[in-house]
């Protein structure tokens, strides 16, 4: 989601989203200034672009759950993400993605975050033979990650999502997640964790091009001419899109802007 | 571990009744449970009424009971408690007051700065004295980033004026740092603020450790746990619950640490995910807190949301000289609705280890004898409280020999370390289990940290630089998580760790507790 992910990618995002009845322009300004991130100043512009979009008023909502609802409800996001794919197993563990060592760096001081991009999936072992992020490098070519059972199983790290995102990871699609790490993940907006309905990791191999359509809830993979589908994103979805749960309350008017 | 009690309350009933007994809340001593019982599940294993249920006495707010609502399971009854509803099913999501929250070095400055960055420069946290901030993951190092995070912590926790804090400057002598604690998870329980009916939430996996206490406890990341800072609540989804009855004797070669390998070798490294995990059942109710904790320790390694044991007059007795605050403890009710009920008769288990790389990946000891090892690690929040050392101790006070791998021993807080020093072991003549580690050719016991469980910063004590075979009280066994990558772990009890040190191989414990 980096600036060099964009790049790369066309991260396209509609500008005639439907909803944003709670939304407000001045809200989602300030909510973004506190942006430490190449990757939230991306979503800053692109969020922009659907809250101009909308022009009711704010509705105050008493909780994330009405308001995630009535957002998913009345939506699809039209996010799509374009790139090269990573390809890991089952029960990728926070240790694997970021290993304890790094957990030094401290997610929330700019110049650390970016640090953790460099180390992204360094604990993957040496039968991995294709290096995620090359050394040298903070962030990794490939912007989709895709894998099996259980990704992020383990410990409560946020780095792990943070790392990630630093290195310039959209989105990771798996068969299933750890709890914890599927709620970093929203929690942060570093990355989306999208389900798949099977198992791709067997069908995609590391460097292929593709695409992913949120709203049609798909994975199109260039390389092999296959589409596959994907579990719907759901009430996570705007969390994530807004930049994570503070952005994502302070837009929705649950919390003070 | 086994309370020679339990053998005789667990020889009255062939059937389930004893553990589907649901507790009034804050009585009675352990011995007038069964008169309480009832027969819920009792038409899986037994037919015979054996006791039939005492009328309630006490007052009790429907909110706790939801006697005359849908049943709900313990930690159903938690949620609607610190949300304030009468009322919740698996699946709901819904704003939790939070009882305590708990920081660590190493994800504290992260939550901090989230926090700051949300809240203001100038803001405070919602209440001081329901944060606990704990330095233990990278203490005894020279790494200058670790070090300047234990002192973020610490200057927060001082601007905050935070209540709990457990501070060490002295890293050359841990023991002039009498604030010190070590280990979060255990000092959190040492120091009395682990409550039942309460929610504990922590930024490390492992606070579902608390679940031994009867109450709500997860692991949840720094962007949470800035918000908690703020607010002092957390939007949660209410679990569905996966029952565990533990049924049996326990035998003298088993710890609880078999049990949470059998389960999760069971269920897999993703079986209980977003789920609680209830253990119950006569040989749960045996355990002491200590072998509780190691139970609930791991159900994250099982995908787990919580684990949690009720609690009883252990858990009372426990916390009798702890903690001064009240505490209401729930029960899961006999119309309580889980996932799914599995049944393990503990007297037929056998020692057990998970293999590399994997905490489901099962095998019994004994199978793996040919597996030549290069070191024994005791410690962590799984297996490094005073019991794990007593019961370490107690193979090679058994054996006589002396270790031929090299053997590293971290208590996990200052209290455990002094325990290791001063406490007699059983049976021994008066000797500490420091004095039978030291004949034994153990190293001395270490500074009191998270030390190499996960590996972290490259001079941490007993990390493993090199690929090596490692048997290991911890917690996990996923590629690099003591260090080097190509390392293997094999997870065990301290009585097989001890033994597999004894060897140089991995070792069923009963080689030498026969």
């Amino acid at each position: 989601m980096a600036a060099a992910a964009s790049l790369a990618n066309p991260t396209t995002f509609a500008s005639s989203l439907p909803h944003g009845h709670h939304h407000q322009a001045s809200v989602s300004v300030s909510t973004f200034s506190f942006s430490n991130s190449r990757k939230q100043r991306s979503f800053k512009s692109l969020i922009s672009q659907s809250i101009l979009a909308s022009t009711s008023p704010v509705t105050r909502h008493t909780s994330i759950v009405a308001a995630a609802t009535s957002d998913s409800s009345s939506s699809g996001s039209a996010t799509s993400f374009h790139g090269l794919c990573y390809v890991v197993g089952d029960n990728i563990d926070t240790d694997q993605i970021i290993p304890a060592e790094y957990l030094t760096l401290v997610p929330s001081k700019p110049d650390e975050y970016k640090k953790l991009g460099s180390y992204a999936l360094i604990g993957l072992p040496a039968s991995y033979e294709t290096r995620f992020v090359e050394p040298g490098e903070y962030q990794s070519k490939y912007s989709i990650i895709i894998g099996g059972d259980n990704f992020g199983c383990g410990s409560s790290r946020e780095h792990a999502p943070v790392a990630l995102g630093a290195a310039g990871v959209a989105a990771v699609v798996a068969e299933s997640y750890a709890r914890i790490f599927f709620r970093n993940s929203v929690a942060t907006g570093e990355v989306y964790p999208l389900e798949s309905e099977g198992r791709i990791c067997e069908e995609c191999k590391t460097g292929d091009t593709v695409t992913i359509e949120l709203a049609q809830s798909l994975l199109i993979n260039h390389t092999t001419g296959k589409e596959y589908k994907l579990k719907p994103i759901g009430d996570a979805g705007p969390v994530i899109e807004a930049g994570g749960i503070f952005a994502y309350a302070r837009k929705a008017g649950m919390i003070p802007a | 571990m086994v309370i020679s009690s339990m053998a005789a309350s667990s020889a009255i009933s062939s059937s389930s009744s004893l553990f589907v007994s649901q507790k009034d809340a804050g009585v009675s001593p352990f011995s007038t449970q069964s008169s309480k019982s009832i027969q819920i599940s009792q038409k899986k294993v037994s037919r015979k009424i054996v006791s039939v249920m005492a009328p309630r006495q006490s007052e009790r707010k429907p909110s706790t009971t939801g006697s005359v609502k849908t049943g709900m399971t313990m930690t159903e009854k938690i949620f609607t408690k610190s949300s304030e509803k009468s009322q919740l099913s698996p699946g709901e999501n819904v704003w939790v007051n939070v009882d305590v929250l708990m920081t660590h070095d190493v994800c504290g400055p992260g939550a901090i700065g989230i926090f700051k960055k949300e809240f203001g420069s100038d803001a405070k946290v919602w209440d001081r004295e329901k944060v606990v901030i704990i330095p233990d993951h990278y203490i005894f190092t020279s790494d200058e980033r670790a070090n300047r995070n234990v002192d973020i912590i610490r200057d927060f926790s001082n601007e905050q004026n935070i209540k709990y804090f457990y501070d060490i400057k002295d890293l050359g002598n841990f023991k002039a740092n009498p604030d010190y604690k070590g280990v979060c998870h255990v000092a959190l329980a040492q120091e009395g603020h682990c409550r039942p009916g309460e929610v504990l939430l922590g930024t490390d996996s492992h606070t579902c450790t608390a679940g031994a206490f009867g109450q709500f406890a997860t692991g949840i990341g720094n962007t949470d746990a800035g918000f908690v800072l703020g607010t002092g609540k957390l939007l949660l989804k209410v679990p569905p619950t996966l029952r565990f009855v533990l049924d049996g004797e326990m035998p003298n070669y088993l710890l609880a640490k078999d049990l949470i390998l059998q389960i999760i070798g069971e269920i897999s490294v993703s079986g209980a995910t977003y789920k609680a995990m209830e253990f119950v059942g006569s040989t749960v109710e045996s355990l002491t807190m200590e072998e509780r904790m190691t139970l609930c320790n791991m159900v994250v390694e099982a995908g787990g949301k919580n684990g949690i044991v009720p609690a009883d007059a252990t858990t009372f007795k426990y916390l009798e000289d702890k903690t001064s605050l009240p505490y209401e403890p729930v029960y899961s009710d006999d119309q309580a609705r889980f996932l799914a009920e599995y049944r393990i008769d503990v007297s037929k288990l056998e020692p057990l280890v998970a293999k590399p790389h994997s905490p489901d990946n099962r095998g019994l000891a004994r199978e793996c004898k040919d597996v030549k090892i290069d070191r024994v690690y005791i410690g962590s929040c799984t297996g490094g409280k005073t019991e794990d050392f007593l019961a370490a101790a107690k193979v090679f006070l058994a054996s006589g020999k002396k270790v031929k791998v090299p053997t590293f021993l971290v208590p996990a807080t200052q209290k455990v370390w002094m325990d290791v020093y001063t406490l007699p072991v059983p049976g021994s003549g008066g000797k500490t289990c420091s004095q039978i580690f030291e004949e034994a050719g153990c190293d001395a016991p270490a500074s009191p940290s998270c030390g190499a469980c996960l590996g972290g910063p490259k001079d941490t004590y007993a990390r493993m630089n090199e690929a090596q075979v490692c048997v290991s009280t911890t917690n996990r066994n996923f590629p690099g998580r003591m260090g080097h990558k190509e390392g293997q772990v094999y997870l065990a009890s301290p009585y097989t760790a001890a033994a597999s040190a004894l060897t140089g191989f991995v070792t069923d414990p009963r080689d030498f507790l026969r």
